[in-house]
């Protein structure tokens, strides 16, 4: 076993464990976040060139996990987040009022997500995808319904179609290829009616999945009704994966059918998601509706990069801004909603407008919130500036000066929305405050802030880890012989 | 060690806001000095730095923030000007800060902000390449909003409002002009002013418009100006800062930056950019001191004054003309040290004795002497008296304007002086010939609660701004200084 199955078996025992061990799970997190961390950190500092790892069994018949810059940089991200959000749901446990029983079932599912993310950002087969895609749902389905059960249930519904029609793509790939490898379907693929039906319906899939425009209606309820740790959680870590399955696809299997037109569609839908998300953020009056907004305009911003990837000559920019900016999202948009979190268990009601007085009574807290804003915005220094500076860099290179308007709008809307939740807890207050702050309550949504702004800092080394393996870089996998 | 200066002029007021952040109120005293301590450091490296650059040294610092875009700082001698003119106003607008709160609410915040801008200011100054200006430069944006927002009320959140939709929208213009710029001719060094032969005109003029619109939101260009007034619910301390050296020097200097280190004076003659900006100054010129005049609120005249002021800058760098650009320079240091001395003049009368309005300043001089002597330095520099500082200013401008034949300039610098006049004398005859009202405290009654670092620091940028007119011709001067940038490079 090489240390890279690791990174799905721990989850995958944790979850077992939390399972027997009831409410002593809790206790955990302590153990697995500083060794997923390690695990992840020793990942990403691998050579580039050890970017395939697990392969006792040759291609066709084995499975294939690899470790190329995307894969790294998200496996990194969701360690991090995992774990900062686990150490401040062990002191802030997420439970309604008269409900201690959810915190029990919290764990049993972070850890089943946290296994189908990172086996679903490792593994290259559409089949091993599928199984992770239905795990990260699951986990999902159930962490939003502690939250809001209509809001769940409508989720699950829609996160069924989406699988269903995911499914239904992989099983027409199979038939007309005999093979479910991203890697060996980029040789074989040809532009005929089942791959292009398959294609389309993996994607219509894949989209529901992400959460992209106009596919979005189930997100908004069901992330803002959920307890803040599992908010952060869906809004960082599950929408993403649905992303990254979608690069494997778009850019990996069948990059030689995928035409400008379709491509043109996507970072059109991108576009519209990111000036829609942002218009409807404006117009929430409930801070966590507003962060949840703020997700369907940041998702918007990976697929507008999908056009950009694809035009340009040396899409090395534009791929690093896409990858970075589902990296940056992920720490900003979970230290966003932890501290959303803690603010609003201190203020007096759930709307913006209640905010009053927080700035004075939870400092630490509202510096989080700015921080993650800061990078939400795309404000320097940041990974969010980092990434839509790459992006913007792209779009104008190629004269995409439409796309270029948008980045540059988003930026301005998301402004708008963020800064007038932050200026609200500027306002004096009318009554009274009891800050909810203190040790990993506060330092984890802080932290997690931190290294969203960090990010900004290294961003020679995070393009060059995004590099890694990546699709258009040539084939990098020298295939082995088939086996006689 | 010397290759970190420019490092170690960015982490030293870093230290000092994580310092000041991190410290709880009931540590006020560890604060200030620590705020006080790294300030005079920072004075003591920057004089050291002076001398170097003099001899001819120019620090360096660079690192690959993205592949193909460096993050450089660069100590060249207009650097120097700027970083100079912030550092020591910055020391003396601390001492100040800490006479005019004592103890308030908000005080660690307020500090953070505080060093988070100098750090911002410092970094616009050293920029040696158009992205790592616009990186500091937005980074002042951000540290500038907790400031203006800082009294919390509904006056300061909505200047805060404004003040974010102008920055925000400028800064958004300023980065697409400079990214269009760099898809065309690539990274932009400061220092190695980029080939724009292959770009079209019609592109160059567009680039030039979209980055000096930008530019002109902080630096208050009709019609981009209208943040500044609004910004005036700050506290004291804040406006003093924003005048006088931080957000709207920023802004003037990016513009003296765009003119002579990206498009340089040949390029920006040649598109007929120089004239239009020249104009657009001086209409900025005379509409902020008729709007000065109009005000009855003391900081609200003052604010329209550095509208109309800053724009002395703008008009000397776009006028092409060595002298020109002696006084535009000159300017930005000679406005500062005057402004910083109006505007702490302005919070110790509203501190000391609740005096707002123009009409409450009957009689201020004989019970607060000192301030009104430094308000009056300060004022009388404003219309370009002799030998107050900004004499000199609009001397070499005037010069620079006949040098570059545009004769019509003089008109505007005289028709500003009188207005300069118009709006500033009738405060010092209020303030000096007018008999107090009987309400007002006795001047021994205010010497029983006085607070001698409220007054000094004015009192000292006051005879800094008669020192730099008086002695204009000795070389570390502000005017010997200016003179030697414009000598080092901008008459090539």
């Amino acid at each position: 076993m090489s240390p890279l199955d690791l990174l799905v078996a721990v989850p995958l025992c944790c979850m077992a464990a939390a399972l027997l061990l009831g409410r002593a799970a809790r206790g955990l997190i302590l153990l697995a976040a500083p060794l997923m961390a390690g695990l992840a950190l020793w990942l990403a500092l691998l050579p580039p060139d050890a970017a395939y790892l697990v392969g006792q069994w040759e291609l066709p018949l084995g499975i294939l996990l690899r470790a190329d810059g995307v894969a790294r940089l998200m496996i990194l991200a969701t360690a991090l987040v995992i774990g900062a959000v686990g150490l401040h749901a062990l002191v802030e446990p997420p439970e309604k009022p008269g409900h201690a029983a959810q915190a029990e079932t919290f764990w049993p599912l972070v850890y089943l997500l946290w296994a189908g993310a990172n086996a679903g950002f490792l593994t290259t087969d559409l089949f091993n995808l599928y199984v992770t895609l239905e795990m990260v749902s699951l986990a999902a389905v159930a962490l939003a319904a502690m939250g809001s059960l209509a809001a769940a249930l409508r989720y699950f519904m829609i996160a069924l179609l989406g699988s269903l029609a995911y499914l239904l793509g992989v099983a027409l790939i199979v038939a007309r290829y005999d093979t479910v490898d991203v890697t060996l379907l980029a040789q074989l693929a040809e532009p005929d009616l089942a791959t292009l039906m398959a294609l389309g319906l993996m994607t219509a899939g894949l989209l529901i999945k992400a959460a992209l425009f106009p596919m979005h209606g189930w997100l908004p309820p069901a992330h803002a009704a959920a307890p803040a740790p599992a908010s952060a959680l869906l809004s960082a870590i599950a929408v993403k994966l649905g992303f990254v399955i979608l690069v494997r696809l778009w850019f990996e299997a069948f990059p030689a059918i995928t035409g400008p037109a379709a491509l043109q569609v996507l970072g059109g839908l991108g576009a519209a998601a990111v000036l829609y998300g942002s218009v409807q953020a404006m117009r929430q009056d409930r801070l966590k509706a507003l962060v949840a907004y703020s997700t369907v305009a940041q998702v918007g911003y990976l697929f507008l990069a999908f056009p950009l990837v694809a035009g340009a000559i040396d899409p090395g920019d534009a791929w690093a801004g896409m990858t970075l900016q589902a990296v940056a999202h992920m720490l900003a948009k979970a230290a966003m909603f932890l501290a959303a979190g803690l603010m609003l268990k201190a203020a007096a009601g759930e709307r913006i407008a209640d905010l009053g007085g927080l700035a004075q009574a939870m400092p630490l807290t509202v510096t989080a919130f700015g921080l993650a804003a800061v990078s939400l915005m795309g404000l320097p220094p940041s990974g969010g500036f980092t990434a839509k500076f790459l992006l913007l860099t792209a779009a104008i290179e190629q004269g995409a000066y439409l796309y270029a308007g948008v980045l540059i709008l988003g930026g301005l809307l998301a402004a708008v929305y963020l800064f007038g939740a932050l200026a609200a807890c500027f306002a004096p207050a009318t009554t009274p405050r009891t800050p909810v702050t203190g040790g990993l309550r506060t330092a984890a949504p802080l932290a997690l802030a931190g290294l969203a702004i960090v990010m900004g800092f290294g961003g020679t080394a995070l393009v060059e880890l995004s590099a890694i393996a990546a699709p258009w870089a040539g084939p990098a996998l020298i295939l082995p012989e088939p086996a006689p | 060690m010397m290759t970190f200066a420019p490092l170690a002029l960015i982490l030293l007021p870093l230290a000092a806001a994580v310092v000041s952040f991190a410290l709880p109120e009931r540590l006020s005293a560890w604060r200030n000095a620590a705020n006080l301590g790294v300030a005079c450091v920072k004075l003591v490296v920057v004089t050291y730095l002076l001398m170097q650059a003099e001899a001819g040294l120019v620090f360096e610092w660079r690192y690959e923030f993205l592949p193909g875009h460096d993050f450089v700082l660069r100590l060249d001698p207009l650097a120097l000007l700027f970083v100079t003119l912030s550092v020591f106003l910055w020391l003396l607008t601390t001492i100040y800060a800490i006479a005019y709160f004592d103890r308030g609410p908000n005080l660690p915040r307020f500090f953070g902000f505080f060093n988070l801008c100098v750090l911002a200011a410092t970094g616009v100054a050293m920029s040696g390449t158009a992205i790592t200006f616009f990186l500091f430069y937005e980074l002042l944006t951000l540290a500038t909003w907790p400031l203006v927002a800082h009294k919390g009320d509904e006056k300061s959140l909505r200047a805060g409002r404004i003040y974010l939709t102008y920055t925000l929208a400028g800064s958004v213009a300023f980065l697409a002009g400079i990214l269009w710029l760099q898809s065309l001719v690539g990274p932009i060094e400061f220092a190695t002013p980029p080939d724009l032969a292959g770009v079209p005109a019609l592109t160059l003029t567009l680039i030039f418009i979209l980055c000096i619109g930008g530019l002109g939101v902080k630096a208050a260009i009709f019609p981009f100006h209208g943040w500044l007034p609004e910004a005036m619910a700050a506290p004291a301390p804040v406006s003093a800062l924003l005048h006088a050296v931080a957000v709207v020097k920023a802004g003037a200097f990016g513009i003296v930056r765009m003119i002579y280190d990206v498009y340089g004076i040949g390029t920006v003659a040649e598109l007929g950019l120089g004239v239009p900006l020249a104009a657009l100054a001086s209409v900025t010129i005379l509409y902020g001191s008729v709007r000065a005049l109009m005000q009855s609120d003391l900081k609200k005249r003052l604010a329209y004054s550095t509208v109309s002021q800053v724009s002395y800058i703008v008009l000397g760098a776009s006028l092409i003309g060595p002298f020109a650009v002696i006084g535009g320079l000159v300017h930005l240091v000679h406005q500062g040290i005057m402004k910083i001395t109006l505007f702490m003049c302005a919070g110790a009368l509203a501190n000391r004795m609740g005096i707002k309005a123009i009409a409450d300043l009957d009689g201020a001089g004989r019970q607060m002497p000192v301030t009104m002597a430094a308000f009056s330095v300060g004022a009388l520099g404003m219309i370009g008296m002799p030998p107050v500082a900004g004499f000199i200013s609009k001397w070499y401008l005037g010069i620079g304007a006949l040098q570059s034949d545009a004769a019509w300039v003089v008109a505007v610098l005289a028709g500003s002086s009188l207005l300069n006049a118009a709006y500033f004398l009738p405060l010092l005859y209020r303030a000096w010939l007018l008999p107090p009202p009987a309400d007002r405290p006795a001047i021994r009654e205010l010497a029983t609660t006085r607070d001698r670092m409220l007054i000094l620091p004015a009192a000292l940028t006051a005879l800094v701004s008669l020192g730099a007119g008086i002695f204009a011709s000795l070389p570390f001067s502000p005017l010997g200084w200016a003179t030697l940038i414009a000598e080092g490079g901008y008459l090539r």
